[in-house]
């Protein structure tokens, strides 16, 4: 079977509006599981014995259980007690709950590199539990964060064909229905390969940049 | 009144097949994660090339785009492949590239004077890689090794999607048959972080033994 360049023109453009779904469950994906990562790390570090337990082997389970399932889960259990999402906004869900459980983990790492004499010095101005987050723990947490949420972004972003199988017309789906009313596999799946390899070799140079500018920790 | 004895034993057929996946996929990603990290330490500027195309290319696309690739495309260019191979070839090839940084790090973690004591035992560099770097190195990759192997047992839920009778596949089915949902979703979540857990428990108890007599020498 041979490459035919025709073919690549006639479904651009369904393979383009697949592209938009994909980058827009992407970026919300993203917000999502920043939100969901500092929630579960704060809840982690709670006083309240049981919360942290609780959130820390509901967050350990998340992580031990496939993406995929857990989108079955939420697209198709969930109706069942009476909450019926969209397919897009179960994916964005899915998508955000999952990575929220491993971000949790780069939110906690950066949180505790945060020197012992700037907990101290908080106490020491007399500010309260909200304040020295908001102002004292959490500006410095975060840049050194950065890179490493970063790249699990880039990871979601690269789980996002999984969205197809919950019926997100998104990239891989759009090329999966162009393949099966065509006939032709090649062009499509290929597309959809280079695409992702495309954009995975330009986030490396962008991560290499974030690097340099926010991985370094001052000590 | 439902049978449920007899869905529960189609869902356990599926862990079979998810373990199988998982075995033969971690030794093919082990080979390859060996193969690639060796070679990126090459002294052969050809070979360090290629090893890392393989793991860039692997790492920039997603696993579900290289599955689709193993078994629809692979066939356009004479490559038949059955869904358990092309299940096997694309996770083990995916996590062994991921596996393959992991192994690169862990030899360029050993301390200069491990390499120098090698030179001054006049070890050749197969020598001493085998019987000085490795031992060390070893220890240092299995806990990583232990997330990757976790990660690949996530990913096997993916090959339902090309028919591959899984445990999500089982469950799927069981949920067509029954119109239960709630039951088989929450019935594989289960057993799939099992799964992990025993991975990750069998991961550690390995390094203990592996660790055993390296306690003044670690550090």
């Amino acid at each position: 079977m041979d490459w035919d360049w025709d073919f690549v023109r006639q479904i651009m453009p369904t393979l383009v509006q697949g592209v938009k779904i994909t980058i827009l469950a992407t970026l919300l994906g993203s917000v999502l599981a920043a939100v969901v990562g500092l929630g579960i790390a704060l809840a982690r570090r709670s006083p309240n014995k049981a919360l942290s337990r609780t959130v820390g082997w509901a967050a350990e389970f998340i992580r031990g259980t496939p993406l995929l399932v857990q989108l079955y889960f939420i697209f198709y259990v969930l109706p069942d007690i009476g909450i019926l999402l969209p397919p897009l906004v179960a994916g964005v869900i899915g998508l955000g709950l999952h990575y929220g459980t491993y971000t949790a983990e780069v939110y906690r790492a950066g949180i505790d590199n945060v020197p012992r004499g700037q907990w101290e010095a908080a106490k020491a101005c007399n500010l309260n539990a909200r304040q020295t987050w908001s102002h004292i723990i959490i500006p410095q947490a975060i840049p050194p964060m950065i890179p490493a949420l970063a790249n699990y972004f880039i990871a979601m972003f690269k789980e996002t064909p999984l969205l197809s199988a919950i019926t997100v017309l998104e990239l891989m789906n759009q090329a999966k229905s162009v393949a099966n009313t065509y006939y032709r596999y090649l062009e499509p799946i290929t597309l959809v390969g280079a695409f992702f390899l495309v954009i995975s070799l330009c986030s490396v140079v962008l991560l290499r940049w974030l690097e340099r500018r926010y991985g370094k920790i001052e000590r | 009144m439902t049978q449920w004895s007899g869905y529960f034993g189609l869902i356990l057929q599926g862990a079979l097949v998810t373990i199988e996946l998982t075995l033969m996929g971690s030794v093919l990603a082990l080979i390859m994660a060996f193969l690639a990290g060796m070679g990126r330490l090459s002294r052969f500027l050809i070979v360090r090339a290629i090893a890392t195309a393989y793991i860039e290319f692997f790492r920039g696309t997603s696993i579900f785009v290289q599955l689709f690739f193993a078994y629809f495309v692979l066939p356009l260019v004479g490559l038949e492949l059955t869904p358990l191979q092309a299940g096997v070839l694309a996770l083990g090839l995916n996590v062994g590239a991921y596996a393959a940084e992991v192994v690169r790090g862990a030899v360029q973690s050993i301390g200069r004077e491990q390499h120098e004591a090698c030179i001054a035992l006049n070890l050749g560099r197969w020598q001493g890689m085998r019987h000085v770097i490795l031992p060390q190195a070893f220890l240092v990759m299995l806990p990583t090794f232990g997330n990757n192997a976790i990660e690949l047992l996530k990913a096997t839920s993916v090959v339902s999607l090309i028919s591959l009778a899984d445990l999500t596949f089982q469950a799927q089915v069981v949920r067509a048959q029954t119109g239960n949902t709630m039951v088989p979703f929450t019935t594989i979540l289960v057993i799939y972080f099992i799964l992990a857990l025993l991975i990750s428990w069998g991961v550690r108890s390995l390094e203990r033994r592996l660790a055993r007599g390296l306690d003044g020498v670690r550090v």
